[in-house]
């Protein structure tokens, strides 16, 4: 297929080398073939490393805790903060609040958005989502819009996966207070044009809500040079831990919302009547947070920082494009989304002829090959191309073409044993 | 992982032609349900005949959309449960479950399964036992709906 390609992570072999599961084998005694990474990406071992030896040595409480330990503990967990102030370019590591992952993220904003407050979303305003979302960044906002009897809208999509921006004076107005948008779509692969529709929606005085679920694994985000105002990320996509997930918003903003989890640490002071509450970061991280996860979080962005966004943004098009040409080399398979890779993320759902998506993700299973079936969380952008669900096969920096190839050789597999011409 | 184990050629023959298929008239109870974790969806129709408290399934009709599982499980249960009276129906939809359920330990009784007992290898992979008992928790709403209906 073509030429040798270009673009692909120097070093490969020694990265897959820092991703111990890849030396998995399964059942078979075949090797692992994992391209399920939109969904969650394999961890490396210094994020392994720098979870275990947190454990081991400097396990404490944070905040609260009068001891060595306590600081230790809380230094690794504030040293995590900044690293993922770095990792988005904040202006501020204030400005960076640990949540559970993004959904817990997209909902602090929709939440703390319902109520009174300098940004409140009231009955009669809208609010502008896109059909290409995650679940997590649409019923988020079905819940603020059905609560305060505002407007739900939505940007749709044309017949190649891309935003239909066409209406856009029509859906972003002088009413809209918010437009949520993914950067990166998990089932199209679509790349958004966030700075572009940021600076529409400032102009009606709306406020920006960014779901870079899928685009903080593999580009680089700046969230001052998009100028979005949230913004939410998912540890456990960027080769992190779960159980973590990141709010950046901007601090002006922030500091107009009413706190979201009242508890331990989201307070100044108590009293029986009434409380008063900390400043940011910790207004919004009410209880024990996510330490381990957190110090895991913080391993895994220098990581990626260190082999570089442009560097895996790079190969994720390579490994994108490679498999998009294999794909075409397979009849009767329809790819969902834009077929230029320069143009997408490394997440290709594609439908084949006569195969449902669970037989062909069983058949791949059964040959060590790790891809997802059904609707990914985005059941509306499968609506709009006529689709129940999809395969999607996700590539990720440790990624070769070798397995590419096993995909492929897999997907002509599977259309014999279910004897599809 | 064994495939073949997996995708009985019985099975297969369900799926490539099902029997039954479509929505047909008359029914008493429609019901549609899905599977949250992967999207297949099955709208079901039932229509019983015969005195209340001793009705037989007079027909189900379906229309399924989803894996060769699901839609092979579809086809059998309408097989198995079309003619007989309801309280028959029920028990095979007992037996059909407990083998879903079995992890692959319970031997199924070819008398009451009949073209069911294929079924046998999906109890061994946990993400399919939903697609194969999609069509049957419909079966068992749809006329549970119908009979609380006469009782009321
Ligand atoms: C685009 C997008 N948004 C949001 C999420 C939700 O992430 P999480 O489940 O970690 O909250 C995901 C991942 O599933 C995603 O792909």
């Amino acid at each position: 297929m073509g030429g040798p390609l270009t673009g692909l992570l120097p070093g490969l072999e020694i990265i897959r080398k820092d991703f111990p599961i890849l030396e998995r084998r399964l059942s078979g005694d075949l090797p692992l073939v994992y391209l399920d990474s939109a969904n969650t990406s394999q961890k490396p071992q210094c994020v392994i490393d720098a979870m275990v030896d947190h454990l081991e040595r400097h396990n404490a409480n944070v905040a609260r805790a009068m001891h060595q330990l306590g600081a230790e503990s809380s230094a690794a967990f504030e040293d995590a903060r900044d690293k993922v102030a770095g990792f988005l370019n904040a202006p501020s590591r204030e400005e960076v609040i640990f949540t559970k992952n993004a959904s817990e993220a997209l909902n602090l904003v929709a939440n703390t958005m319902a109520w009174a407050g300098p940004l409140e979303v009231k009955a009669g305003d809208r609010v502008v989502i896109t059909e290409m979302e995650h679940h997590s960044n649409i019923v988020p906002w079905q819940l603020l819009t059905e609560r305060k009897g505002a407007e739900l809208r939505w940007f749709g999509l044309t017949d190649d996966g891309q935003l239909d921006l066409s209406n856009i004076d029509e859906l972003i107005t002088p009413r809209t207070k918010v437009v949520a948008v993914t950067w990166v779509s998990n089932m199209l692969g679509t790349i958004n044009p966030i700075a572009e529709i940021a600076r529409r929606a400032h102009e009606v005085g709306a406020v920006v809500v960014v779901d870079a679920s899928q685009a903080a694994p593999q580009l680089p985000v700046d969230v001052q040079a998009v100028d979005a105002d949230f913004l939410a990320f998912t540890g456990h996509k960027v080769t992190g831990p779960t159980g973590i997930g990141v709010l950046w918003g901007k601090g002006d903003l922030l500091r107009q919302l009413p706190p979201f989890l009242g508890g331990g640490e989201m307070i100044a002071t108590v009293s029986m009547e009434r409380s008063t509450y900390a400043d940011l970061p910790h207004r919004f991280e009410a209880g024990t947070p996510p330490i381990i996860e957190a110090v895991g979080l913080g391993a895994a962005v220098d990581y990626l920082i260190e082999i570089g966004l442009e560097n895996i943004h790079r190969h994720e098009q390579a490994i994108t494009g490679y498999l998009l040409d294999g794909l075409a080399t397979v009849g009767g398979v329809t790819v969902m989304g834009p077929t230029d890779p320069t143009q997408r993320g490394g997440a290709v759902s594609f439908e084949i002829a006569g195969v449902h998506p669970h037989d062909v993700a069983q058949t791949l299973d059964a040959r060590g090959i790790a891809v997802r079936a059904g609707h990914h969380c985005a059941k509306p952008a499968h609506k709009r191309y006529g689709v129940q669900s999809s395969t999607r096969a996700s590539s990720y920096l440790y990624t070769t073409p070798g397995e590419i190839d096993a995909l492929v050789e897999g997907l002509n597999y599977t259309k014999n044993y279910f004897k599809v011409a | 992982m064994d495939l073949d184990s997996l995708y009985q050629e019985i099975i297969l023959d369900h799926y490539r032609s099902p029997h039954h298929a479509g929505l047909r008239e008359p029914f008493e109870a429609e019901v549609h349900h899905v599977n949250p974790t992967c999207g297949d969806e099955v709208t079901l129709r039932i229509h019983l005949e015969g005195e209340p408290g001793s009705e037989t399934v007079g027909d189900v009709s379906y229309d399924a959309e989803g894996c060769s599982i699901s839609q092979a499980a579809a086809s059998v249960m309408a097989d198995l449960v079309i003619g007989q009276p309801v309280s028959k129906a029920m028990e095979t939809h007992q037996a059909f479950v407990e083998l879903m359920h079995g992890r692959g330990k319970v031997e199924p009784d070819e008398q009451v399964l009949e073209d069911g007992i294929a079924f046998a290898g999906v109890a061994k992979f946990p993400a399919r036992i939903k697609c194969a008992l999609l069509s049957w928790m419909a079966f068992k709403d749809a006329t549970a709906q119908v009979v609380s209906k006469e009782d009321s």
